[in-house]
Order: structure tokens, then sequence, then C-alpha cells
């Protein structure tokens, strides 16, 4: 091999090791800071595809529909706490701060936060669906094949109002 | 009738559109002149007739015709002119519309601009444009027809425009970032008819680096009004939020600032010629990416339009057949195009290498992390999110190698520089971002964070070694400040990105180190205290406008007794569509932003308030702007208006005799 190509055939090696070892990072970094979603039914029977159950402590994603008349606020501070359902167990959410806006019972919603108990997750962060048509396709798959929980506002939909 | 001429004129777009994509490419194998002559033709009659239809469905929003399914879903008889002209944009079919516009607009300009460039290379860049178009015209008319009609049965009145994008940013936001995602097709456009030219040489990156430019000028104004409007309407109060959508922008900002720089080596040093063009073919295809990742509805995001597998499908096929035909045609032509300039491990070409790597590595990172959730749950193992820290932390990690490299780049020669020249600019700068960073911080605030500390010396790094690359110039040397008025559009253009950055960089650091939020419940009357300023929540107040009603609470911020704001936060309840909106209140200034957000009220008369302490956080977006002022210096070069003037009579090797003489630096 003459020279030009040894140092071609070096800096092709030093490029591609390089380029594996930063993906391999990269991959490292998202595993430390992944948070699995559950529906609040995977969190007591583990999750659909794997089986897995989350652990006390842990942190991550809930996503399901705010059961009616849960919502109870304290009644000094921001604290909030409300139950979230899918096809049938039940996780309690509290959470200290601002709900969002579109934040209703009945409705949709995903939580972020660590679960504290076997089923009771404290939030650090509650996000609703931003309009009426949307729903977030996570929650959309978890709610799926449930009838819609009545609300008040659950029958806007007609494009022939106003 | 009018919604039925929007379509048929935009039905007539695709034909013109069609024969586009056709002829000029044909011509060009063919050598035949009069076939490559009608593209510029094509193109201004494919943008007249797809300015007709977007006409169209504006007078069919400004005249309330509920008639159109489109309009009767984003508009309302009670909302005001203004939003019903913007409306336009804000849902699928009608943004899309807006996106071929935008793409047309383009085209139109390509034509128009490129009469000094060599007719085969013309014929060429705008058949590949047409041909591109193409998919996009399909898809507009077969899957988002916007006119489609609600015909013989249609509502009395529309459902009303979301009330977030009822507001000024939102309606400057999509189009300048469509701007920028369609105008990075013309860099694409170039690089594709360079391939197939097979000539790939400083003259092609002096044509097709002003249109990457604009098209990341327009990017860099668009990400930082859609940050701003993120911050105040949103209410979250932030300005970046790794949000999957928001990723889809900067992935493709991220590498064309790469490209912008890589473009800078091929046009001065006839190198870099096949990673420039895998730059402007991956600007592009990260922009139909975003389009992808925006418009299939298959992540969780503020910006999703609501979900239609079979779009997603779509894009996804016409972005496997760009990228595919592309790439394939990248491989076997890209490896013919060698180039044997020299230049040592010590130059400036290394060193301007050295910070596209870390672009792209950066723009992987964002790829990765906003896709791993995607494949994660494809692959039947349960959806997962990946939150900001993962993104932070990296782009904290990247940022100091790539601050240190844009530092000493600017004061570098090409080709070969000695150590020892620079050792004494580098000592400087570096002893004075240390030494003011740190006074800075000291003196001004109570406690001093390592990441601020870290984040404010590296931007006076790049302030200090920016004026010394100015100050090193042979011109400025030997006449004084005089001779700035002489530097030339590219030069300026350095100077204010990378100062941009630097301002940017500040307001980052301060705000995420320094800024304070608080969540309180307060009844009127009641005071909370936040970084030395006091809020008094002074009163409510009922609120009422043509298409909302809702509260206002009042607020008076007091600092050191002394009264410096009066803000009101307004709760919006949308009528029509029946939902609520926060207004926050925003008192802006130099050194500080403070922000309070009304929240819910509570049974026994309280209020839910949110209250923030920014510092600096304007600098964020000051920065944006001064970088893509840059940019527009950038665009501005004389260089690249002597190619104008050629056309009336200079001979054009002239020209490219003067640019092909090194820059003098020293």
């Amino acid at each position: 091999m003459n020279p030009r190509r040894k140092q071609r055939l070096y800096l092709t090696l030093l490029g591609v090791v390089g380029f594996s070892l930063i993906i391999g990072l990269i991959l490292y970094s998202a595993g430390q800071n992944m948070d699995l979603f559950y529906t609040p039914s995977e969190i007591v029977n583990g999750k659909n595809e794997t089986g897995i159950k989350p652990k006390v402590g842990e942190r991550l994603r809930i996503g399901g529909l705010v059961v009616e008349g849960s919502v109870r606020r304290d009644e000094e501070s921001l604290d909030v706490s409300f139950d979230l359902m899918d096809s049938g167990p039940i996780i309690t959410v509290t959470y200290t701060g601002i709900l969002p806006d579109l934040f209703r019972e009945g409705q949709g919603i995903i939580a972020q936060g660590h679960l504290t108990s076997a089923n009771e997750i404290k939030a650090f962060e509650v996000l609703a669906k931003h309009d009426e048509e949307y729903m977030s396709p996570e929650v959309a798959e978890a709610v799926k094949g449930i009838k819609h929980v009545k609300s008040d506002y659950s029958k806007t939909s007609d494009n022939t109002k106003g | 009738m009018v919604p039925q001429l929007g379509y048929f004129s935009l039905v007539i777009a695709m034909v013109l559109a069609t024969m586009l994509a056709i002829f000029p490419l044909w011509g060009a194998k063919r050598g035949n002149v009069q076939l490559m002559n009608s593209a510029p033709t094509l193109a201004l009659g494919a943008f007249f007739f797809t300015l007709l239809s977007y006409l169209a469905l504006t007078y069919s929003f400004v005249v309330n015709d509920f008639t159109v399914s489109y309009v009767a879903s984003h508009s309302n008889s009670l909302l005001p002119i203004r939003y019903r002209v913007t409306g336009v944009w804000g849902g699928h079919e009608g943004s899309f519309l807006l996106w071929v516009f935008i793409y047309s607009i383009w085209m139109a300009a390509v034509a128009l601009r490129s009469k000094a460039i060599p007719l085969l290379i013309r014929a060429r860049v705008l058949g590949v444009m047409g041909l591109v178009s193409l998919g996009f015209y399909l898809f507009i008319l077969l899957m988002s027809n916007p006119f489609e009609s609600l015909l013989p049965y249609f509502p009395v009145d529309g459902r009303d425009l979301n009330p977030l994008l009822q507001d000024f940013a939102m309606i400057i936001h999509p189009p300048l970032l469509y701007m920028g995602y369609v105008g990075l097709s013309v860099s694409f456009a170039f690089a594709i008819a360079a391939l197939l030219t097979g000539k790939l040489d400083s003259t092609w990156a002096k044509w097709s680096r002003p249109w990457a430019v604009a098209a990341w000028v327009f990017l860099t104004l668009g990400i930082t009004v859609g940050s701003w409007w993120a911050y105040y309407e949103l209410g979250w109060g932030g300005w970046w939020f790794w949000d999957p959508v928001e990723n889809a922008s900067l992935m493709p900002w991220l590498i064309t600032t790469a490209l912008i720089h890589s473009f800078a080596v091929t046009e001065k040093r006839g190198i870099f010629k096949s990673w420039t063009v895998l730059l402007a073919i991956t600007g592009f295809s990260l922009s139909l990416l975003g389009t992808f990742l925006v418009r299939s509805g298959i992540v969780v995001s503020v910006h999703a339009f609501a979900s239609d597998p079979e779009r997603g499908l779509f894009i996804l096929g016409f972005l496997a057949v760009v990228i595919g035909a592309s790439l394939t045609l990248y491989a076997i032509k890209a490896t013919h195009m060698k180039s044997y300039v020299k230049y040592t491990m010590f130059s400036r070409e290394v060193f301007l290498w050295g910070n596209n790597i870390i672009l792209t590595v950066a723009t992987l990172v964002v790829l990765l992390g906003t896709f791993l959730p995607m494949v994660h749950k494809e692959l039947g193992l349960g959806s997962i999110s990946i939150g900001s820290p993962f993104f932070s932390e990296i782009f904290g990690y990247l940022l100091v190698p790539f601050v240190a490299l844009l530092g000493v780049t600017p004061l570098m020669r090409w080709k070969q520089n000695k150590l020892a020249t620079l050792k004494k600019p580098v000592l400087i700068a570096l002893g004075i971002s240390i030494v003011v960073g740190f006074l800075m911080l000291t003196l001004t605030r109570s406690e001093v964070e390592n990441m601020a500390l870290l984040g404010v010396i590296l931007a006076i790094w790049i302030m200090i070694s920016t004026i010394q690359s100015v100050l090193a110039k042979k011109e400025v040397q030997q006449k004084g400040v005089a001779a700035l008025s002489n530097m030339t559009g590219s030069e300026w253009a350095m100077v204010l990105g990378h100062m941009g950055f630097a301002v940017s960089i500040i307001g980052m650091v301060l705000t995420s180190s320094y800024g304070v939020e608080k969540d309180v419940r307060m009844h009127t009357g009641d005071t909370v205290v936040l970084a030395g300023y006091e809020f008094e929540f002074v009163q409510i107040k009922d609120i009422t406008a043509e298409n909302y009603t809702g509260h206002a609470a009042v607020v008076d911020v007091r600092y050191e007794n002394e009264k410096v704001a009066h803000m009101v936060a307004e709760k919006r309840f949308y009528t029509v569509q029946r939902s609520a909106m926060t207004e926050a209140a925003v008192d802006a200034g130099i050194t500080r932003d403070l922000f309070v957000a009304l929240g819910e009220q509570f049974k026994d008369g309280s209020w839910a308030l949110r209250v923030y302490h920014k510092p600096f956080i304007r600098w964020v977006w000051f920065g944006g702007l001064i970088i893509a002022l840059g940019g527009l210096f950038a665009m501005g070069d004389k260089r690249y208006r002597a190619k104008r003037q050629s056309l009336i009579g200079r001979k054009e090797n002239e020209i490219e005799q003067s640019d092909l003489v090194p820059e003098v630096q020293s």
C-alpha cells in the first residue's frame, strides 16, 4: 500500500470508529434520560408489550382520562390531586401548581412524574390536549375502545353552532 | 365560484410544474436550447397560478365563505379581519397551500435571478425544483385540498381559528419558517444540478451560496420568532422546550449553518466540494422530514396537526424518493470529485471542518432524540419519551469545543498557520474572557453558578476573538477604524453572526441559571416577592372582546419600594371554540423580564398566579436577530452583485479571477 492510500485508510477507520463512538454515547445518554409511558392499567398489570411493571420511585409518563368528580383541591395551597383511568384500574396523581387551560374532568391528559406508591404518582408536569379536536396519539391509543366519558364540553364538535 | 377557480388554478400550476419537471431536464440531456429556455417561463407560470389559488382561499376567508370546509373549520364571522387573512395557514390544508405558494415564490425568484448562470445549469436547477414541486402539488390536490366544498349543507358560521394562533407572532412565524424550509430546496436543486452536470467548482458555490444563506436567514428568523411566541403565548415562560417539532426546525438550521460555512471553504479554496453537496442534500431532506413530523400526527406536540396516517405515508414515501434518488446520484457522481488543493492540519479549512463536524453531531443528537421514541414504539417496546435534560446535557458538552474553535478560526489563515502567530491573540482573548466573565458574575450576582460562568466566558471569548480578527486585518492596521467601511458583506456577516451567537449564549445561560419561577395562590391584595421584586395582586377585572370573554388580573410590581411595572394578565375564554387561553403579561427589559400568568379561580375566590423573573431572556432572541442580520450582509456581498453586472457587458472571467485570489489576512 502506498502511503497516500494508507493515510486514507486510517482516516476512514478513524471516521468509522469516531462515528460509532458518538452514536453509542448519544444512545447511552438517551437511555439515561428515557421515561417509559404507561396507562393506568399498565401501571397495575405491567406493560402490554413487555409485561414490565414500574418500580416505586421510577420516573415515568402516564396518560389517561381524568375520572369525573375526582379532582380534589387543597383549601390553602395549589396542591391538587385527581384520578386517571383507561380501562379499569385507577391511578391517583398529585400535583402542585397550575393545571393547563384545557385540563378538564373526563378528558385525556398526560402527566410526567415519579411513582410514589403502587397506585400513586407525584407529577411535576401535567399536559392537556391543546384544542378540542386534538388528542395526543398516546392518550388516544390508551383510551381506544372506551366509551367517551361524558363532560360539559364534550359536545362541541358539530360544525353548525353559532 | 371563487373556491372552484382556486382549485382549478392549482391544477394548472401542477400541469406547468410537470412540464417544468420534464422539458428543461430533457433539453439539458439532449442539448436542446429551446427546451432549456422554457424553464424560467414555466416556473413563473406555475408561480402565477399558485398565487391565484392562494388569493382565492384568502378571499374565501375574508368574505366568510363557509361553503368551503376549511374556512368553516378555521374561521368565524366574528374573527377580526387580520386573523381571517392569516387564518389561511391556521390548519393543515391551508398551511400546506402556503407551503406550496412559498415554494413557487422561490422557483420564480430563481427563474428571475439566474440569468447570469449558464443555461445548462439554470435549466437543470429549475427542472429539479419543478420535479420536487410535483410531490407537493400532488399532495395538496389529492390528499389535502383546502377548497373542499361542504355544499349543499354548509354551516351558518365557522368554528373559529384556534385561539393560540390569534396573535401577532403567529402571523409571521409560519411564513418565515416556511420561507426557510422551502428555500433550502434551492441549494438542494443546485447541488443536484451540479451532480448531474458533473461540474462542482467554486463558481458553482458562488451561485448557490446566496440562496442557502437566504433560506438560512428566514429559518433563523422563523425559529427566533417561534421561540419568542412560545415564551409569551403558551404561558410556559421558557424559550426552548425540545418539542419534536421545534427539533424539526432546529435540525435543518444546524445543517444549513454548517452548509454556509462549508460553502465559504468551497468558494474560496475549491475544496470540501462533495461535503458541501452532501450538506445541501441533507438540509432539504431534514426540512422534508420536519414536514413529515408535523403533518403525519405521529408526535405529541403543540404544533402537530390532527393526524391522518394516509398523509403521513404519502410524505414518508416522497421523502424516501427524494433522499433515495439524491443520495444514489451522490454516490455515483461525488466520488469523481477529488480536489487537489493542499492544506495542513493547522489551517482555517481544517478548523472550519471541525466545527462542521460538531454541527453535524449536534444534528444527529436532535435526530436520535426525536426519533428514538418512535422507533422504540414501532419495535413494540412501548412508548417512551426523551426529555429536555438529554438534549441540554449533550448540547452543553458540544458547545465548549464548538465555541473554542469558533473563536480561533477567524484568526487563522487558509492553507496553513504557524502556531506562534496565534499564541498571543488567543492567550489575550482567553485571559480577558475569564477575568471579565468572572468579575461580571461576582459583581452582579450573589451566587456564581458554574453553568452561567462557563457560558459568559464562552460568549466573551467569541466577542473578543471576533474583534481581534477584525483588528488583525491589514487594512485596519494601516488605516485604522476608517477601514471598517471597506469590509465586505461576508466579513460583516461573520462578525455579526458570531456576535449574535455570543449574545444568545449570554441570554440562554443567564436565564437558565438565574431565572426564578413561582406558582402561587393569591387573594386580591396579596403580595409575593420574587428576586427582590414585590408583586401585588391589585384586582381582577372582567373583559369582553369580539370573540372572547374572560378575566384580567392587575398586578403592580415594586422594586425597592419603587413601582416598576403595571401588568395585566388575562385568562380568555373563546366562545366559539369553547377553549380557554392564557394571555401572559410580560414586562420586558434589557436585563430582566417580569412575567405574570393567570391560572384558575378557586372556590374561596382566590386565584392561581404564575410569576417569573427571567434575567437576560431577551438576549436569546436579540442574538437571533443579529445572526439573521449577518446573513443579510452575506447576501448583499458585492461579489454576488458582480454576477449581475456581467449581464451588461463585463466579462465573467474578470470576476472569477478576483475571486480566486485567496483572502489575505495577518
